[in-house]
């Protein structure tokens, strides 16, 4: 295999021109990829509940059928919610997409090794679990259709994107989640959402 | 009642709700509960109190306590069912849904509640509704010792994350505390969790379902 995909550059590509696009950043690097991308009104940037991104993109997804929701999230994050794959297959969203960011390590904590690092494929158990689109990307070409297949929503979708486990500086998102909730919501929703909630 | 968001199109709603997959399910069972017409259980009035109260999605891992309110839930078009491998993803799923401006309700037994903990630290910290209606095992005449532990610990370990928690000890209490329940999490902004004695649904004697004739949803 040639040079590592890095992750910044793919979160970027991903998140390029995202129109209402709603974006799950998973507790760790992923939340500080959307971030690094561009702070944004429907990015909902997790500081906690590790294992909940997906699930979270789930309801979202249901919530909001004619939006794309795109969770992006890590290897570590997603092994805790292997059974997702399975929740997620059985209700078929189209409009959701999953792309983890597979550096094989626990990068938050000292970059301890990841289940992933001994070959476990993600993107294989989405397929056997019967997400209607899967994707072991490594390259750059793979990365650039990437987009298109979202904006398509005829998923659910789950690409593993093997990156370059480089540990970088840190762009934090807002800290405190009722202000991400609250954005997100009126974002979605209309400034009317507060006074009818 | 809580007023229903008025945000949702319902038109919008409707073209993205019960689509192809969630669950196979006949014309027949689709159109009427298979249920008698007249019923004192506990789940016949909580039901359209969470119709009453605007939830659209209805995450669960089953409980035979809740079998009755997941049929009927299940027969309601308005709801979608998502079932869940473990429970706590029915908290990352009510807090995707809050997002988008649907609410839910979570059905799990009290086993589920441990597995839920730190998923719960989400609904506190980012101020989120959240209804959680727990059956109860290692309660009143438990038969296992195994569902002692997490269901003696049930109450206090969700008051420890910052879960308020209300309780039913008879079938009569079930729907009061199911309407409280959903006052203080939506109107309120915070999870809260009914828990359903098992007094209520009554203790499974293993002994009993070893003979032939035995019903195993009792």
């Amino acid at each position: 295999m040639s040079e590592l995909l890095h992750r910044r550059p793919v979160v970027k590509e991903l998140l390029k021109k995202r129109g209402d696009m709603l974006v799950i950043g998973g507790l760790g690097a992923p939340a500080w990829d959307i971030t690094a991308a561009g702070d944004h009104d429907n990015n909902f940037p997790l500081w906690g509940a590790m294992g909940s991104a997906a699930m979270i993109g789930l309801g979202l997804a249901l919530a909001q059928p004619k939006r794309r929701v795109l969770v992006i999230t890590g290897d570590g994050e997603m092994l805790m919610a292997l059974g997702a794959l399975a929740t997620i297959a059985v209700q078929k969203p189209k409009n959701l997409s999953i792309v983890v960011l597979d550096n094989e390590h626990y990068g938050e904590t000292g970059m301890q090794r990841t289940h992933t690092g001994y070959g476990v494929d993600m993107a294989g158990m989405a397929k056997a679990a019967g997400f209607a689109r899967t994707m072991n990307i490594t390259a750059q070409k793979d990365v650039l259709r990437l987009r298109p297949l979202i904006d398509g929503m005829r998923g659910p979708l789950f690409a593993q994107v093997k990156i370059d486990a480089e540990k970088l500086h840190l762009v934090l998102p807002p800290r405190e989640a009722s202000y991400i909730k609250n954005r997100m919501r009126i974002s979605i929703l209309g400034p009317e959402v507060a006074l009818h909630q | 009642m809580t007023t229903v968001s008025k945000a949702a199109k319902p038109a919008a709603r409707a073209a993205g709700r019960r689509p192809r997959a969630a669950a196979p399910r006949s014309a027949a069972t689709a159109a009427k509960p298979v249920m008698p017409a007249v019923s004192s259980h506990w789940a016949d009035q909580v039901h359209p109190m969470l119709v009453e109260a605007g939830i659209r999605q209805v995450g669960l891992v089953p409980d035979a306590g809740h079998s009755r309110l997941i049929q009927l839930c299940e027969a309601d078009r308005s709801m979608r069912i998502v079932r869940l491998t473990t429970e706590e993803e029915g908290v990352g799923l009510l807090a995707g849904a809050w997002l988008g401006g649907e609410k839910g309700v979570l059905l799990m037994q009290s086993s589920g509640v441990g597995n839920c903990i730190n998923m719960l630290s989400l609904p506190v910290a980012a101020s989120m509704p959240l209804l959680i209606l727990v059956t109860m095992r290692g309660d009143h005449g438990e038969f296992n010792a195994a569902q002692v532990p997490m269901g003696d610990s049930t109450q206090a370990v969700l008051e420890a994350v910052g879960v308020l928690v209300k309780r039913a000890d008879s079938a009569a209490d079930v729907p009061e505390m199911v309407s409280s329940g959903l006052r203080l999490a939506f109107n309120t902004f915070r999870p809260v969790a009914v828990l359903i004695g098992q007094r209520v649904s009554g203790a499974k004697d293993f002994r009993k379902l070893t003979k032939p004739t035995g019903d195993i949803n009792e």
